[in-house]
């Protein structure tokens, strides 16, 4: 059976170029990047490069950006590194549809007696920069915010909260995994001053993310060890896996995908499949994603599925799917536990057509069908 | 049934789900494995799991299951009724405790779990049979028409005690490919077969309850949900209604039961009777537990329609109990029937099930009042 991928915002695929860039890293260019000889020095250049690469796309100088293990790495450091550097009483705002890598973070340091205000959205799954500037108070250290929601899509006024933030003077964090290499970022322009992106959202490989820096902002380390990363984030470099980062940067910095297909998808599906509503605001969304409910089905059920005719697709962010509480975003945007349970993620990508799309449309025309037959109830 | 539609096997990540799933491979069958999630372990961390011998749910089982699917080569997918198994199996096993009756969940997680809930999501993956590891056989009658529920050639590993509930249109989708087949055959078959989890121990009855220390289960379970625990404790009566002593919850006492009654006798003391109403617990000597009749009620009939007069079975009334002759007699509908034994019975408890059988075939269950 053919398996075609529809769970972009999960992971994606290598790229040719990101996967050549890390075969000849991972085959010839095995010095540490930190030996002063001739082989740490080629993995130093090959190092460089992709951090040279990486800020062309996010639109920073390359001495801001910081390597990591990933976004949930580059959440924590920012979001620890900011808070921690800072005493006294502290609060930090953050809004109720992160992801859990910045969620979780937050927690913790609620545990350890800073107050969190977490924004709600409304139905359309956007935060209102207002809501952020009357949360704002004398001892606000942080507001941490993403740019592009992982359930949803819908974009976040980033630039908008970024004033607000500059005028209170607070550090602005920006979750920007699911934004990078989606919609146009640039971190000078947007006025932020910490940035998390994660590499395998991108076509390039797992297990290595960065985080940009804006010159003259307070991080406290998080990890503590050697003087890596300009001393902010120590450990020998994984330099073939940053290097297959950098090609991907490379590539999206040239071309950014449309939103041809998943209107394709999401117009056939809600013209032809009756009960369905797209969750969260259309218009404001990155071009890749569609959530859609589907009334009287459970989400669970129709994963597996469409697993079996050969469609990859999500209840949820990949974190939540085997967990018996609905998804955060979407109670959060007010959908019942029920809705929540009933509604699909279909996030596209470069290896899907438009004959994936309509060969995806039919299989689920025919899973919902069967599923409303048959009465599984969310 | 159709060759080409697969078959989903319930995949508890145990020798005998594994085996199913394997032996159904081996007959050329289009398989889907599946884990049931029922049950987060981790939930109450009052209650100490570790080391707790064949606990259900654990990361370690879903492990072993995962790895027997990919052996297999077949689909695998975990799914979770951690909500339907607290709401229909957790909670009515808490509340039969308190009103002091001793529950039977293995059974409501047959009826409302393994045999509704996981036929729906096999019927969501486009499969119209399911096949577990119980140890119990079905058969189609073409005279009467009706799919009878038969023990398992294993008599000491034979579950239909649990079964009791199963409706014609679940029997009419189940397989149990292990029915025929004794557990060290199985174990030999998994072993033949390759199987990781061949020399795996068993699992225990209750999977939510760690030991089998269901009063322990109860106070975590009562106290997370914010309920007091302390609140059935009361006295400990003879049948003539002189107090002997006091005792911490109604709930730590099952008829029949000896051990931790607390009290000193000439001759050793027994439950009796739990009163949650009164919150007190009669004791009594092992010649008071004996009973001669019982009523059951909510009976499924199985192999056989509802039947017009009094017949002859052999009645179950515990899971490790050897079937009693006796007469049973429908009283008003024929969901209650009045049994009568032949010898006087031990200890018939209250919300523990009546399984009828004729030889090996299940006639039918019920609940004791």
């Amino acid at each position: 059976m053919q398996h075609y991928y529809f769970d972009h915002n999960a992971t994606t695929p290598l790229a040719p170029e990101s996967l050549d860039a890390m075969t000849l890293c991972l085959g010839q260019v095995y010095g540490n990047a930190s030996s002063i000889h001739y082989f740490g020095q080629l993995a130093k250049q090959r190092l460089e490069a992709a951090r040279r690469q990486v800020a062309a796309l996010i639109g920073c100088d390359a001495k801001e950006l910081a390597f990591t293990s990933g976004g949930t790495e580059s959440d924590n450091f920012a979001i620890l590194g900011v808070v921690r550097a800072t005493a006294g009483p502290r609060h930090l705002i953050t809004s109720a549809i992160e992801h859990p890598a910045v969620l979780g973070p937050c927690a913790q340091l609620e545990r350890e007696g800073v107050e969190v205000t977490r924004v709600r959205t409304g139905a359309s799954g956007i935060v209102d920069p207002a809501d952020i500037r009357r949360t704002l108070r004398r001892e606000t250290v942080l507001i941490s915010v993403m740019h592009a929601n992982n359930e949803l899509g819908t974009i976040q006024p980033v630039a908008e909260i970024a004033g607000i933030a500059r005028e209170a003077g607070v550090p602005f964090h920006v979750d920007g995994v699911q934004a990078l290499g989606k919609i146009p970022v640039n971190v000078r322009e947007l006025g932020v001053d910490l940035y998390s992106v994660s590499a395998h959202k991108l076509y390039a490989p797992k297990g290595v993310g960065a985080l940009y820096v804006r010159k003259g902002v307070k991080l406290s380390g998080v990890t503590f060890g050697g003087r890596h990363e300009r001393g902010r984030r120590p450990g020998t470099e994984n330099v073939p896996a940053i290097a297959g980062f950098g090609a991907a940067a490379e590539l999206a910095a040239r071309a950014l995908p449309d939103s041809c297909l998943r209107d394709r998808l999401e117009n056939a599906v809600l013209e032809r499949i009756p009960g369905t509503h797209v969750n969260g605001n259309r218009a404001q969304r990155t071009p890749n994603t569609s959530n859609i409910q589907f009334d009287g089905v459970d989400g669970e059920a129709m994963v597996i599925a469409l697993d079996l005719r050969g469609f990859a697709v999500s209840t949820g962010s990949a974190c939540s799917s085997g967990a018996v509480t609905p998804s955060h975003v979407l109670t959060a945007i007010g959908l019942s536990a029920d809705s929540a349970r009933s509604s699909i993620r279909f996030s596209l990508g470069a290896s899907n057509t438009e004959e994936q799309v309509d060969e995806l449309v039919s299989a689920i025309e025919a899973s919902v069908t069967h599923l409303r037959r048959i009465s599984v109830h969310a | 049934m159709t060759e080409t539609l697969p078959i989903a096997v319930a995949m508890s990540g145990g020798v005998d789900s594994s085996t199913v799933a394997a032996l159904l491979v081996r007959q050329g069958h289009r398989v889907v494995g599946m884990t049931m999630q029922l049950w987060n372990q981790r939930r109450l961390p009052g209650l100490s799991t570790e080391g707790a011998a064949g606990r259900c749910c654990s990361l370690d089982d879903v492990y072993d299951a995962r790895r027997v699917a990919e052996q297999l080569g077949v689909p695998y997918y975990v799914v979770n009724f951690e909500r339907q198994f607290e709401d229909q199996v957790v909670k009515p096993f808490v509340a039969e405790y308190l009103a002091g009756r001793t529950p039977v969940p293995c059974t409501l997680c047959n009826n409302y779990i393994k045999f509704d809930r996981f036929l729906e999501m096999a019927d969501a993956a486009g499969a119209r049979q399911i096949a577990t590891g119980h140890y119990a056989r079905i058969r189609h009658n073409v005279q009467s028409g009706r799919y009878e529920l038969l023990r398992g050639v294993d008599h000491a590993k034979d579950q239909t005690y649990f079964l009791f509930g199963l409706t014609q249109s679940q029997l009419a989708r189940t397989l149990f490919p292990l029915g025929h087949l004794t557990k060290p055959e199985v174990r030999e078959l998994a072993s033949s077969m390759d199987l990781s989890v061949a020399v795996k121990a068993d699992s225990q009855e209750i999977c939510f309850v760690p030991n089998g220390d269901y009063a322990a289960f109860l106070n975590a379970y009562l106290e997370e949900t914010g309920v007091d625990p302390a609140r059935t404790e009361g006295e400990i009566v003879s049948e003539d209604g002189r107090v002997l002593g006091r005792h911490e919850g109604v709930h730590r006492f099952t008829v029949g039961q000896r051990k931790g009654i607390g009290i000193a006798a000439a001759e050793p003391l027994y439950v009796i009777a739990t009163d949650p109403q009164t919150q007190r617990v009669v004791v009594g000597s092992n010649q008071d537990l004996l009973r001669d009749r019982c009523f059951v009620k909510e009976i499924n009939w199985i192999s056989i329609a509802a039947p017009d007069g009094p017949i002859r079975a052999q009645v179950k009334i515990r899971n490790k109990h050897v079937p009693a002759a006796a007469t049973l007699q429908t009283v008003g509908d024929a969901a209650r029937v009045e049994v009568t034994f032949d010898e006087p019975q031990r200890a018939v408890t209250p919300g523990q099930g009546a399984v009828f059988y004729d030889g090996d075939v299940v006639l039918g269950g019920g609940w004791i009042e």
